[in-house]
């Protein structure tokens, strides 16, 4: 491990766009129990219409609770389930249409440049495999390195990752939860992808773990230029290595701006409510409030309007019937609320 | 000097498995006092939940409390017989358990459940019950409790799980109430409300309330005081404010610039290693292979618990020797 403490990269970005997400909906049709007679009950919206666009380099936080729909966006991406509606293009490719397409070699070409880290590293490695059968699954895969570097590779990775040469010849078990998730970014990283998701990546390790790998996410950024896309529902670790965040509620993204500054000044109730609602480790700052009654309306039949404003505070009759657009408030903040919009103030 | 209402002095509790002993809490002390919130801090192994679990003698097998005295009261609850016990759980020491989803009994409705807890301690009647019930499932803030009584666990949200495994914790008015990870399953918006609702209730009913959590955030806001535990030992006992303020023990100052924060980014600091296997523990201080002020008599010998100032006990060798960066800069 190296022991330099990582600083995370404030700026320059470069500009360009790895991932841009067009108008992605998934829909999962709800049916009745039954054999026979099989009933479509309801449309769960898991994911409604969002837009964004992921730069070369650069971490994409998404936070929300559970249920708005973080990892079906993920899934998507990857072309893991298909959208009902929408785009996702990487490197200005379109990739649904790609994959359909696209023979056996090339679907395996590009899905090599994408990988996803699971949250829990106990259920995503096979017991049974050692941990150089598990890094070097990848290479049997893809066929992208020679038999004879294998060993070489295994063992480049492990050093990557921060564990030794050793470890190759150990199983799972053998491993604390911590260790796991190294093995796992690993061998997500033995394709050379340039777009990794790490799926709440920390949510299951201890406290005084989850600094490590947060740190190692941030130094292989820095070492061989990944893109990540960073779900969790914990703010602090998503404020802690995101360049910029989105926040989701019930299937859409309601603001999205530069980490500093949604932390700073959040502008949509709901992200407010998040950011208050999240204790902080300082006794001086009582900060945790209670903001929102209530609980997350079911996905299968949200809200009309603004999907937050039965929660909202500051709701008002045009709240229940229109849904507002993603406002561009400056360059590097969008949000999705009425009350931010200068044309809508006769309402507020 | 407030009352005592629970001291723990030199508990041992030990899991014999079949790969050995696990040593999970190994010469625990500290005191409570009445009506305050304590905070019982450590990661997983640390022993805080087997902590609590053998205030209530209810360590599963294969683990046993083979020595300490845990007084009550002033009355040794490893001297009551079962039945006593039975009494005092409950009645009088009640825990809510992290997972409410796995502590409230699937096949059972809830009226069925919280009810059950009241007539088993109390001398009433069905009736008298049923109304004492609807009216606890009011404090914990469940909308139309008359008609949710009568549903199933599975029926409730996650949220709404843990107030009746609350309710139900609350169903005979305990003097002290162990909340083992009351929020780790819950969204943040409902955590809040969550423990928002203990600390209402905590004054309402006057309770002792002991925090178990490994979550810093939630122990700046909620506690007092605050144990902190590493590897089935006592590391550091203080009150909330100069435990942040000024740790004086390597592995709280260390878990401290190891948590992100949401106010603020800084650099991580990385505490190296794992949490040592509790089988074969490290010699000595049981922190020394991750301690970066670690000196050869940490290996060798097992360092006291000792008070620095009042209220401030530190179980360090080098506590006096080393100047810790915790000594923060705002």
């Amino acid at each position: 491990m190296a022991k330099y403490p990582f600083k995370r990269r404030e700026k320059p970005l470069t500009r360009s766009d790895l991932i841009k997400v067009k108008n992605l909906v998934k829909y999962f049709p709800v049916y009745s129990r039954g054999v026979l007679l099989k009933k479509q009950m309801g449309i769960v919206h898991a994911v409604d219409d969002i837009n964004f666009d992921i730069r070369r380099k650069e971490t994409f936080g998404l936070v929300g609770e559970s249920g708005c729909g973080k990892t079906t966006t993920a899934r998507l991406l990857l072309n893991l389930i298909e959208p009902t509606s929408g785009e996702v293009f990487f490197e200005e490719e379109n990739i649904f249409e790609k994959f359909q397409s696209a023979n056996k070699k090339e679907k395996l070409k590009l899905r090599r440049k994408m990988q996803l880290i699971f949250q829990n590293p106990y259920g995503s490695l096979d017991p049974r495999m050692t941990v150089f059968d598990l890094i070097a699954e990848p290479f049997v895969i893809h066929k992208h390195i020679p038999k004879n570097q294998w060993k070489d590779k295994v063992y480049e990775l492990l050093e990557l990752v921060g564990l030794e040469e050793y470890h190759a010849e150990r199983y799972p078990h053998e491993f604390s939860g911590g260790q796991r998730q190294r093995i796992c970014i690993a061998r997500a990283l033995a394709v050379e992808p340039e777009f990794l998701i790490a799926d709440e990546p920390v949510s299951s390790l201890d406290v005084s773990i989850r600094a490590q790998i947060l740190n190692l996410l941030g130094e292989l950024q820095e070492r061989i230029g990944l893109t990540y896309l960073y779900i969790s529902h914990d703010l602090s670790s998503v404020r802690q290595i995101s360049h910029r965040v989105a926040v989701m509620y019930l299937g859409e993204i309601v603001e999205l701006a530069d980490t500093d500054e949604l932390f700073k000044e959040p502008l949509h109730p709901y992200t407010k409510a998040l950011i208050q609602a999240v204790p902080i480790p300082d006794p001086k700052t009582k900060t945790m409030k209670i903001f929102l009654l209530g609980e997350v309306p079911s996905p299968i039949n949200p809200p009309s309007g603004c999907r937050f404003h039965p929660r909202c505070p500051h709701a008002k009759p045009v709240c229940k019937e229109k849904k507002s657009a993603l406002l561009v408030i400056n360059p590097k903040h969008m949000v999705a609320c009425h009350l931010s919009n200068p044309r809508m103030r006769m309402h507020f | 000097m407030t009352e005592t209402i629970l001291n723990i002095e030199g508990l041992k509790t030990y899991f014999f498995t079949e790969a050995g002993i696990v040593k999970a809490v190994d010469n625990i002390s500290f005191n409570l006092k009445k009506g305050e919130s304590l905070g019982l801090v450590g990661e997983s192994g640390s022993g805080k939940t087997v902590t609590a679990l053998s205030v209530l003698r209810i360590v599963p097998k294969p683990g046993r409390t083979i020595d300490g005295k845990v007084e009550f009261n002033g009355d040794d609850l490893f001297k009551k017989t079962e039945k006593e016990m039975q009494r005092i759980r409950g009645s009088e020491i009640a825990i809510i358990f992290q997972d409410p989803s796995s502590s409230l009994n699937p096949v059972y409705n809830v009226e069925t459940q919280l009810r059950d807890v009241i007539m088993a301690h109390q001398t009433v009647s069905k009736t008298e019950a049923r109304k004492k019930v609807i009216e606890l499932l009011k404090v914990v803030g469940i909308p139309e409790a008359e008609t949710r009584m009568r549903e199933y666990p599975h029926q409730f949200s996650g949220g709404m799980k843990q107030r009746v495994a609350i309710a139900r914790a609350l169903a005979c008015e305990p003097t002290l109430l162990f909340a083992d990870e009351p929020t780790t399953n819950l969204d943040v918006t409902i955590q809040v409300q969550v423990l928002n609702l203990l600390n209402d209730l905590k004054k309402k009913f006057g309770m002792t309330l002991v925090i178990i959590t490994h979550d810093m955030g939630i122990i700046a806001e909620m506690t007092t005081r605050i144990v902190v535990l590493y590897a089935g030992r006592v590391c550091e006992i203080a009150k909330t404010y100069d435990l942040f303020e000024r740790p004086r023990h390597p592995y709280t100052e260390a878990l401290l610039a190891a948590v992100p924060r949401l106010d603020m980014r800084k650099t991580l600091r990385i505490i190296p290693g794992n949490i040592p296997n509790l089988i074969e523990p490290p010699s000595g201080c049981r922190f020394h292979p991750r301690c970066d002020y670690a000196e050869q008599i940490c290996k060798e010998r097992v360092p006291v618990l000792e008070k620095i100032e009042p209220g401030h006990f530190v179980a360090c060798h080098k506590w006096q020797n080393i100047r810790l960066k915790g000594e923060r800069s705002h």
